[in-house]
Order: C-alpha cells, then sequence, then structure tokens
C-alpha cells in the first residue's frame, strides 16, 4: 500500500521523497558512526588542538637574551617597586600600575590609557607578555623592556623624561640599583628635564649635554626598563577551568564537578576551534600567536590614522632601545625576531597583535582603540567581517547564530583565572 | 481491508517540506564546514622545482615543524642529476593558500655550507595548518622555484 501511495505522488514529490530518505539515511548513518566519537568525545585533530591550548604543557619562559637582569631576582624586586611608584612622571602622580591596575589584571577597564593625558590606544594586559616577541598593539617594541620605557616618556602617559628618572634612580633607590647594575654615573651638574624624545625644552637640553652624559642617562633609563621587565616577566596564568577540563578530557577521566563544562562551554570551544576558526589567531596556551592581523576594526574613534604593524615595524626596526641597540645585552645573532621580521607590505597596515583570551570576559571593552564594548560585539564583528577602511581584513563572514556566539562567550568564561607571581608581586610592594 | 494510512494530499506536503529541509540543512552545512587541507597535498621534503631543473630538500631541526617558535632549516639544493648548488642566489616566501596571508617572517639563506647545503634563518609558523614555503633559485643552470607543504 506504501508503493501505491508513493505512485500516487507527482514525479518531483517522488524525487523529494527519495532525496529526503536518501539523506535522511546518511544522517543517521553519520550520527550512528558519531556514537563511538561520542564516546571518545574529541578526534585526534581536535585532542592535539586541545593539548596545544592547555597551560600544563606550556614550555618555560623563553629567555631574553637582550636583558640579562631578566631573570635576576633583585631586579625583579625593584622593578616590583619601580612600577609601582608614581614619582616616575612628570606630574609625580603617574605609575605604571595606574593603567596597568594590579586587582584588574593589569588593565584598567577604560577605552584608551589615561595616564598625565589621554592616549590613543586601549591599555593592555601584562601576565604572560614575557612569551612574546613583539609588545604593544602594533609591536614597536621588541622586548619587554623597551615596552616599559615607552610610556615613561610618552607625553600623554607618565610624561617625565629619562634625565629626571635617572636622578629619581640616584635619590631614591641607589643601593638597589648599583647592587645590580653597579655604581650610577655621577648626575652633578645635570638639569632637571633633558630627553631625545621629550618636549622641545628637554630636547635642546639633551642636545647641549656631552654625548658621553647622554650615554649615562640613557644606560640608567635601560636599566630602569630592565628592572621592570624582571619583575612584569613573573607575572602569568595560572590554570584556569579549562586547563583542568582539558587534562581531565585527555586523560578520558570521567567528568568531575572541577573539570566540569556546560553544554553551551563545551559547544562554545568546538565553535572556537571549529566552525568559528578563533583557533587561527587565538592559538597555544596564552591564545594568541603574537603576531598581527588586520580584521577590519573601525577607525571611527581615533583621533588620528592609525596604520598599526606598518607604523610599529618602522618604529622598532629603528628603536634606541631594541635588540641590536647598545643597550641590550644580546648578541647580534639573538635578535632573530627583529633581522627577520616583515618590514613592509599590504598585510601590516591596521594590523595589531592579538592579546592574550585568558581573562578576557573581564577586560572590556575590547580592540586596540576599546572600540567594541562587548563581547558579543566583537562576536559579531568576527561574525560580520566587514571590509576593512584600511587595508585589507583577515576576516571571512562566519554565520555566527545568537546562540553560538553565546556558546563561545561561555566557553571565553573557562579561561578565566588566577595570576600566577612570586609572593607580594601581584599588588603594590609595602615600602610605596 | 481498510488500510491504517492513507497517503493524503497533506501527506505529500509533508514529504516535500521535510525533503527540501533535509537538502537544505546539508548544504548549509557544506558550506560552513572549517576549511581542511586538500587531500592530496605531497608533504614531502624532498622536491623535484617546477621546471625539473634543480632537487631540493629541506631538514627542519627536529622531527615535527613547532609552531610559534623562530627556527632555523637547512636546504640542501642539487641538480636534477644530483650535482649539489652552491653558488646560488636563493629567496624565500610562501604563506598559507586558504588563509590568503603571507609567512609572518622573511626567512633568508644566510650561509652556504658547501656540498649544497644551505642555511635557512628566521622560519616561523604562527598558525596551525596547511602552509607552503617557496625557495625561487637562481644559478648557472637556470631560474626555478621549489615548492613545499607544511601541515602544523
Amino acid at each position: 500500500m506504501y508503493i501505491f501511495a508513493f505512485m500516487r505522488l507527482r514525479p518531483w514529490q517522488r524525487v523529494a521523497f527519495l532525496a529526503g530518505i536518501v539523506l535522511g539515511s546518511l544522517a543517521l548513518t553519520t550520527a550512528l558512526h558519531a556514537r563511538p566519537r561520542e564516546r571518545a568525545r574529541w578526534s585526534p585533530r581536535e585532542r592535539a588542538l586541545l593539548r596545544s591550548l592547555s597551560i600544563e604543557g606550556q614550555e618555560p619562559l623563553p629567555l631574553d637574551p637582550s636583558n640579562r637582569f631578566a631573570d635576576d631576582s633583585g631586579a625583579a624586586h625593584l622593578g616590583h617597586l619601580l612600577f609601582f611608584d608614581a614619582r616616575f612622571s612628570r606630574t609625580g602622580t603617574v605609575s605604571c600600575a595606574s593603567c596597568h591596575v594590579a586587582d584588574k589584571n593589569f588593565q584598567d577597564g577604560l577605552r584608551v590609557g589615561r595616564g598625565v593625558g589621554e592616549g590613543t590606544r586601549r591599555t593592555m594586559p601584562i601576565a604572560g607578555t614575557a612569551r612574546s616577541a613583539w609588545y604593544f598593539w602594533d609591536g614597536r617594541a621588541d622586548s619587554q623592556w623597551e615596552q616599559a620605557l615607552g610610556p615613561l616618556e610618552n607625553p600623554v602617559e607618565h610624561g617625565g623624561d629619562r634625565t629626571q628618572y635617572a636622578q629619581t634612580m640616584l635619590r631614591e633607590y641607589r643601593a638597589e640599583y648599583e647592587s645590580i647594575f653597579g655604581p650610577l654615573p655621577s648626575l652633578a651638574g645635570l638639569p632637571a628635564h633633558a630627553s631625545p624624545v621629550a618636549d622641545s625644552a628637554s630636547a635642546a637640553a639633551w642636545a647641549r649635554l656631552p654625548v658621553a652624559h647622554r650615554e649615562d642617562i640613557s644606560r640608567v633609563y635601560a636599566n630602569i626598563g630592565k628592572a621592570i621587565a624582571a619583575y612584569e616577566r613573573r607575572i602569568d596564568f595560572a590554570p584556569s577551568r579549562f586547563d583542568r577540563f582539558v587534562a581531565s578530557e585527555l586523560e578520558r577521566a570521567p567528568r568531575s564537578s572541577a573539570s566540569h563544562f556546560t553544554s553551551n562551554e563545551e559547544a562554545g570551544l568546538r565553535l572556537f576551534i571549529g566552525k568559528a576558526g578563533c583557533v587561527n589567531c587565538h592559538n597555544g596556551p596564552s591564545f594568541t600567536d603574537n603576531h598581527f592581523h588586520n580584521t577590519g576594526i573601525s577607525h571611527d574613534s581615533e583621533t588620528s590614522r592609525d596604520s598599526g604593524r606598518s607604523a610599529g615595524i618602522v618604529k622598532a626596526l629603528a628603536g634606541e632601545f631594541n635588540c641590536t641597540s647598545r643597550y641590550s645585552d644580546a648578541r647580534p645573532g639573538d635578535c632573530a625576531e627583529l633581522r627577520f621580521a616583515v618590514a613592509n607590505g599590504p598585510e601590516l597596515i591596521r594590523a595589531y597583535k592579538p592579546p592574550s583570551l585568558r581573562n578576557v570576559v573581564g577586560r572590556a571593552p575590547y580592540m586596540h582603540a576599546g572600540q567594541l564594548t562587548t563581547l558579543d560585539d566583537v562576536l559579531r564583528h568576527y561574525s560580520d567581517a566587514p571590509v576593512a577602511a584600511f587595508g585589507q581584513s583577515e576576516l571571512k563572514p562566519l554565520h555566527l547564530s545568537t546562540e553560538e556566539r553565546r556558546q563561545i562567550i561561555a566557553f571565553l568564561g573557562t579561561l578565566s583565572g588566577p595570576l600566577t607571581a612570586p609572593a607580594g608581586f601581584l599588588a603594590a610592594p609595602l615600602r610605596n | 481491508m481498510r488500510p491504517f494510512f492513507r497517503f493524503t494530499p497533506r501527506h505529500r506536503a509533508i514529504v516535500a517540506r521535510t525533503s527540501a529541509a533535509v537538502v537544505l540543512i546539508g548544504v548549509i552545512a557544506g558550506c560552513t564546514a572549517f576549511a581542511q587541507a586538500p587531500n592530496n597535498l605531497d608533504y614531502s621534503r624532498t622536491r623535484l622545482s617546477e621546471a625539473g631543473i634543480y632537487r631540493g630538500t629541506i631538514r627542519p631541526a627536529g622531527d615535527s615543524i613547532p609552531q610559534g617558535r623562530m627556527q632555523s632549516w637547512m636546504f640542501h639544493l642539487e641538480s636534477a642529476s644530483g650535482a649539489p648548488v652552491d653558488s646560488a642566489t636563493v629567496t624565500i616566501d610562501g604563506g598559507m593558500p586558504q588563509h590568503g596571508h603571507g609567512l609572518p617572517t622573511k626567512p633568508q639563506v644566510t650561509r652556504a655550507l658547501g656540498n649544497g647545503d644551505h642555511l635557512v634563518e628566521g622560519i616561523k609558523f604562527n598558525m596551525g595548518g596547511w602552509w607552503v614555503v617557496k625557495f625561487h633559485v637562481s644559478a648557472a643552470a637556470g631560474n626555478d622555484s621549489l615548492v613545499f607543504n607544511i601541515s602544523l
């Protein structure tokens, strides 16, 4: 009788009916084959990806050959004091910790940083950055210590200058400095302010200084950066719920409350390493490839045209304190990142470094100038993949549904976890 | 005997709609699948150049090529008949064909070590997936390129 019913269908309906049966069978077969995989939970490729993202398998901190004090505990202790010391600013009110707020994962939650004036870029978090080859959104510094020196002389951040800071070191930290870096040079008779990069009066004062004095001051200044870097280097991510989940999944252990993911979190993880392709750029235990990408982020809120990595690499190559500079401790062969950097080309235009996604849910707003307010805005942006105003966006439309965006955000929440650092390093030092 | 099921026009419509939906779901799933590298790629570490003038071998430091870390490779270059080529100008580029971007660094042959061996420095891969690395060789026998597929 089913045959009779089938015969009464019109030809196109018969084709549709048969196609339905064939596709239905295929779907059923796939589902049946997926059953054993469901028990195995993850494919070999997915298991490899999960392992690559886990902090448990993370390599030890890479050495910084440009800073021979990077792993000196005395330098780290001094760096801790300097990081929180507002005397290292023009106004005496701004320290590194003013924007890199210790109890906010070392960022400030503002659209753009605010020091003695308003900056143009979002404050970047610090944890885990010793693993990066490039610093700032545009990678204009090639070491943690060169990065630390940038804001100190930036007119809208700390706003001071190296001569002022060298004299502050002499006055406030002479014993600590000399126990690490050796004798401080004589700074008698120097002007209060002088720097090659500060305002015109300071630049004029700098030009009048004998070359030997300039080098002495710049070396003290470089050592300030090296001490701050030795401190920052020790701030890293501790395992989050995600890492416990991966450990238990890779062991095929029964799911426990400590490692449990909700179905939405797991679906978000599958999207992250699958359809949404987030893992392309947000890879490794820090969830960043530490490279530079144009994602078509709007420049509407930017006061001047920001060209990202195009300008950043030019500054890095010319950097007064870069890996090949006289203030670096590296041998020329150690500076491979600088030596083999892509220095020009369309891919660098408005390309920015992806920050780590660990603790990302707690640090809105997002993007290099805080353009996007919520993570849902970010995921909408990635899903829509708008055309870039300058350069070429690397994104392709993802067509994520509302639920898929919610699932990815749920997954990102599992990357929230504590930071790890030597005792006392995650708060202001007692001395200041 | 009265059939317990009669195929009415309403049933026909249900069948037609369901079939159409199944077909549509199949099409959507196919379009949004995460891009995988083509199946037929040759990942050999020894390749003949495009025009067949040279044979080249890449020797990364270990069995697996690390992601996100600066590395140096050995590149061995010989003629198609197996004679080592030392006096060659070699430039390197490449990228991820499915992503449309190039290499994150600018690797260079920094030294000819003799016997056709060349030291390549400055290689880095910042993402997992399918990469190509191209060696453009200019030597007495002519200009030619060797293209290596890399899977990370």
